[in-house]
């Protein structure tokens, strides 16, 4: 049977053991991703079934874990690496930015960096300090990277395969508050183009743009705005570098309103350049500036205040309001 | 300031560093350890160029060999000479100088099976020589016509990097890879002192010892990193730090081509004999500045580059050649052409080394494109179109 209702981290368990069957090239690397399976157990079972020289429990460095992969790219092979939170990869950041995304251009194209870095990320799970931030435009911010981000269990199988078959390095995020949310995912459909931006829910009124672990949350808030008798159109963004504008451009000349939702701190973030662009291309279109919705120039809070930092239900709703008032 | 006065103050810094040293506490004592070369240090060719033996390492040469070594390293000076020169004409933006190290990267690079992979930091231009990367690759970064610009895969030679220490990490996932093939080469990173200090060495240390890596870390100890002296990178000597990390380290001297010959190749035998990595501290000296931009009177003392100058690579192994007879005066004679032959051609390449066109900014981002790319491609390829006579596209 091709179709299961699966949990979005069993689905993202099912692409790597499918990567590692079809490729013997691929490898899985990072901290705990052996015997446990990851601190999320989103490799469980694989090294049982492929052994440690294919799923490689790595010294403590998270430095060392993007620079042996980008040497292992050099000789051939297609790691898939695993940072076990979002605050630890500061470490590896310089190996990311200075040279994982430089080698190809430097290089003159002669070699490539077909290495996927994959990262939990964002809140909402009560986590302490360093387990809960979102860095995405920080490396959407560097050419040379590309960046993705799953919101369900379909995207997640489909879009880890598609990053890991890539030749370019990818920056997979995900969101790590819906590893347990459970979505249909056919192993056998033709999935669709992993930069490509996906209308989640049509809507005529004002457009909610979103990725990740927000896209849940727009689509609980459309429905409660359809209620008020209010139709507000969904995008999943799903690729922030490259960036679908077109997508996004053609949902905001339907509506005339765009909303940014990101759980990232708004100032310069990927909310930022979104509003930019989309004023440039549909300024004529726009009913009201595009408004953004996300966390605040401060550390990302102790667990028991995330709930006020993170966009809920009733501030995405309070922006649909105020671009509606325009 | 008169001559008079610089030279009272350079006397006064020279003799407070002296008193510094006579009243040292005991960790100032350790610090100085990281400098004293002579105990521990394997040598087979003195400063006057007599041979002497090592028990562990010993090696036996041909005349023609002999020749080969001294030819490399006389052709790699000339080399660097010739880029330096290119700097100050303006030809080139920058320049880092081997002057001084030809015998470490000579030797080492000697060591080395065309199968075995290189990864050098920026300034193994007679490394590169060794592994015949055409000379004039190198330049192309200093003179700003590309950020690398060949092919690593060509000569098993990687790009220079820059940002210190980060190739050593490349070095052992790439040795990783040859165990996981099934191979038996091996992989030599190069580094200096100043970058021993960074973590990624230090990572690549626990990584290459975990993993049992085919590798050899080969730190040219040239003293000095950019105006810091050794004693503020370690406190005690590079090659021993190897131990905490489960690996052996050695010290050789690093203006003593045969010995640096011979202790690399024995490293790079026992990591293809699967017995993991070592640490191999080449005790050297950097004659010029760190690269052209900086100014080593400032921060150090003439003695010391005189103390340095009578332990140079080259002259030993030609005193030690002449006397035992191992080349005659045309050889000598022929090389010396052969270097200004050389130097005539890498100025000719680097003059006539064209700009880019223009579009190659957007060239080699990604393999598998990427729409911003294109987008702002397009739009470069427009704006440039737009000046009349300009580059369209």
């Amino acid at each position: 049977m091709a179709v299961q209702k699966l949990p979005l981290a069993k689905a993202l368990n099912e692409s790597l053991r499918k990567a590692l069957e079809t490729d013997p090239k691929v490898l899985v690397m990072g901290l705990d991703v052996g015997k446990l399976g990851g601190v999320f157990r989103i490799t469980d079972g694989l090294q049982k079934d492929f052994g440690e020289d294919r799923v490689i429990d790595t010294p403590l460095a998270e430095s060392g874990i993007v620079g042996t992969a980008i040497g292992l790219a050099l000789r051939g092979y297609r790691p898939v690496v695993e940072i076990q939170f979002d605050g630890f990869v500061f470490p590896a950041y310089d190996q990311i930015v200075s040279q994982l995304a430089k080698m190809r251009a430097r290089s003159l194209g002669t070699v490539k960096m077909p290495i996927v870095i994959r990262i939990p990320y964002g809140g909402g799970i009560g986590a302490v300090e360093h387990h809960s931030e979102s860095p995405e435009s920080l490396f959407a911010h560097v050419a040379g990277l590309k960046v993705v981000t799953p919101a369900n269990s379909s995207d997640a199988y489909w879009m880890l395969q598609q990053a890991i078959q890539s030749d370019d390095p990818v920056i997979f995020f995900e969101p790590k508050r819906r590893y347990w949310d459970k979505g249909d995912l056919d192993t056998e459909a033709i999935p669709g183009e992993l930069h490509k931006a996906r209308v989640a829910r049509e809507g005529t009124d004002l457009t909610l743009l979103a990725y990740g672990p927000m896209v849940k949350t727009c689509l609980e808030a459309a429905a409660v705005a359809a209620e008020e008798g209010k139709s507000i159109e969904v995008v999943d963004l799903r690729s922030i570098s490259p960036l679908d504008f077109d997508t996004v451009q053609a949902s905001v000349e339907k509506t005339r309103r765009l909303v940014v939702v990101h759980e990232a701190p708004v100032f310069f973030g990927s909310g930022a350049e979104i509003a930019a662009r989309i004023t440039e291309r549909c300024f004529y279109h726009l009913e009201a500036p595009v408004l953004r919705v996300g966390g605040y120039h401060a550390p990302y809070p102790p667990a028991r205040l995330e709930e006020e930092y993170l966009p809920g239900l009733d501030r995405v709703l309070d922006a649909v309001d105020r671009s509606l008032a325009f | 300031m008169t001559v008079e006065s610089t030279a009272a103050r350079k006397t006064t810094r020279r003799s407070s560093g002296t008193k510094r040293t006579a009243s040292a506490s005991a960790s100032t004592k350790k610090a100085t350890a990281a400098q004293s070369a002579e105990p521990e240090l394997v040598q087979l060719l003195t400063p006057e160029g007599e041979r002497v033996q090592h028990p562990e390492y010993d090696i036996d040469l041909s005349s023609e060999e002999l020749r080969g070594l001294y030819r490399d390293m006389v052709l790699s000076r000339r080399f660097d000479a010739e880029a330096t020169a290119l700097q100050r004409q303006g030809e080139l933006g920058l320049w880092a100088s081997l002057l001084g190290q030809e015998a470490a990267q000579i030797g080492s690079g000697r060591a080395l099976r065309d199968d075995d992979y290189v990864f050098p930091t920026y300034r193994e231009h007679a490394v590169a020589w060794c592994r015949g990367v055409d000379p004039t690759n190198l330049l192309g970064m200093f003179r700003g016509v590309n950020n690398g610009g060949w092919d690593p895969n060509t000569n098993n030679f990687h790009l220079y990097t820059i940002v210190l220490g980060s190739q050593t990490l490349h070095a052992t996932g790439y040795a990783m890879g040859i165990t996981k093939d099934g191979a038996d080469s091996a992989v030599i990173a190069y580094f200096g002192d100043g970058a021993s200090s960074q973590g990624d060495v230090n990572e690549s240390f626990v990584f290459s010892a975990v993993y049992n890596a085919p590798v050899v870390f080969f730190c040219q100890n040239n003293q000095w990193a950019i105006s810091e002296p050794i004693e503020k990178q370690t406190r005690v000597p590079l090659y021993q730090r190897a131990a905490g990390f489960g690996f052996p380290g050695v010290r050789v001297d690093g203006n003593d081509v045969l010995a640096c010959l011979a202790v690399t190749r024995s490293a790079l035998e026992r990591a293809r004999r699967g017995e993991g990595p070592t640490l191999i501290e080449a005790y050297t000296y950097r004659m010029a500045a760190h690269t052209t931009s900086d100014d080593p009177t400032r921060y150090r003392r003439d003695a010391e580059r005189e103390e340095w100058e009578a332990k140079d690579p080259i002259a030993r192994l030609k005193a030690y050649m002449e006397r035992e007879g191992h080349a005659d005066a045309a050889f000598f004679e022929e090389l010396e052409t052969e270097s200004e032959a050389l130097g005539k051609h890498v100025r000719e390449v680097v003059r006539a080394m064209p700009v880019p066109e223009h579009m190659a900014i957007f060239d080699n981002v990604y393999a598998d494109g990427h729409a911003l790319v294109d987008e702002e491609r397009a739009q470069f390829a427009a704006y440039q179109a737009s000046f009349e006579g300009g580059e369209a596209e």
